[in-house]
């Protein structure tokens, strides 16, 4: 079994109206100093079998199709506990 | 005309499409988003709501509903298809339109009479409008941003694709103030604000969206 982890983010350019919404709140509670928040999602990915470059081939393409829109998303999919495999993918 | 409406799990506004698609002279079509069947239809509505809750992305499961593999490929050849709202999410999550909608960036739902001007009267969901037409019709929407890259507004101005604009204020947040907008070839729709809503006296602030029902028949026997 090997879990996959796929990060979205909203392009940098793309205004984030949730990230707006948290970064007006945190001032309230009292924590001061924070500039700037994006909200993004992470998605875990449970596979059969043992991690491999065709597998995360294969989650890339999820990712690409499903998990996040391009137009207004960048994702990076990356190997939990497999560092062999190499880190994080960016798209 | 036989115009095809297709209900999501989480279609809220199907029911009224049929109705004003009744009322702008067609025969209205039930299609379920489970079944690769178009039932024969001339033309399909994507109505309003919030179609598998949104999750994910507005329209982002349902642009892969078995329904949407006919609704592409039709849509590839030239059927007229009307997105509305959520269907205008579905249609740009499906890539039949560029860009994408994202949340108000006011961060509040936003409902009202919405003035628009109708910039775009060639295609066969907006011929009945005369040219530059400022008409209201409801708006409702939580994720109704639309947006693009530079390049592609500037090509969508260039071409004419922009169908319609918001008139007074810009009720949330879309780039150029830009309410619907079609493809190249024309025969594909989305619009945020929804006609539906807008077509009897009684339900609604005057009649004025109901001309993207009538178009059809004008499009079709003109």
């Amino acid at each position: 079994m090997a879990r996959y982890v796929v990060d979205v983010m909203p392009k940098p350019e793309i205004l984030d109206p949730q990230g707006k919404a948290v970064l007006g709140a945190l001032p309230r509670l009292g924590f001061a100093g924070v500039t700037d928040v994006r909200q993004g999602k992470r998605f875990e990915l449970e596979l059969d079998g043992d991690a491999s470059d065709e597998l995360l081939a294969e989650v890339t393409q999820m990712a690409e199709t499903l998990l996040s829109n391009p137009v207004i998303e960048d994702f990076v999919v990356s190997i939990e506990g497999d560092d062999a495999l190499g880190g994080k993918h960016k798209a | 005309m036989r115009v095809g409406v297709v209900t999501f799990p989480g279609s809220l506004d199907d029911v009224d499409a049929q109705r004003a698609v009744r009322f702008g002279g067609h025969e209205a079509v039930a299609l379920w988003h489970g079944d690769h069947d178009l039932r024969g239809v001339d033309a399909v509505v994507l109505p309003g709501g919030f179609s598998y809750g949104d999750y994910l992305r507005c329209g982002a499961i349902s642009r892969f509903a078995p329904v949407m593999t006919e609704v592409i490929e039709a849509a590839g050849k030239g059927m007229p298809v009307l997105g509305i709202c959520n269907g205008f999410q579905i249609l740009c999550e499906s890539h039949l339109l560029p860009g994408a909608l994202i949340r108000n960036d006011h961060r509040k739902f936003v409902c009202r009479d919405q003035r628009l001007r109708i910039e775009n009267t060639r295609t066969p969901w907006t011929s009945a409008y005369a040219e530059s037409a400022e008409v209201t019709i409801v708006l409702k929407n939580g994720e109704g941003g639309f947006i693009a890259d530079e390049p592609t507004l500037d090509r969508l101005e260039g071409e004419g694709r922009v169908v319609a604009r918001y008139l007074d204020d810009n009720p949330n947040g879309s780039a150029r103030d830009i309410a619907g907008i079609t493809n190249e070839r024309g025969n594909v729709v989305g619009l945020m604000p929804h006609p539906e809503h807008a077509v009897e006296d009684l339900t609604g602030p005057g009649t004025d969206g109901l001309g993207f029902f009538t178009s059809l028949a004008a499009a079709t026997f003109a």
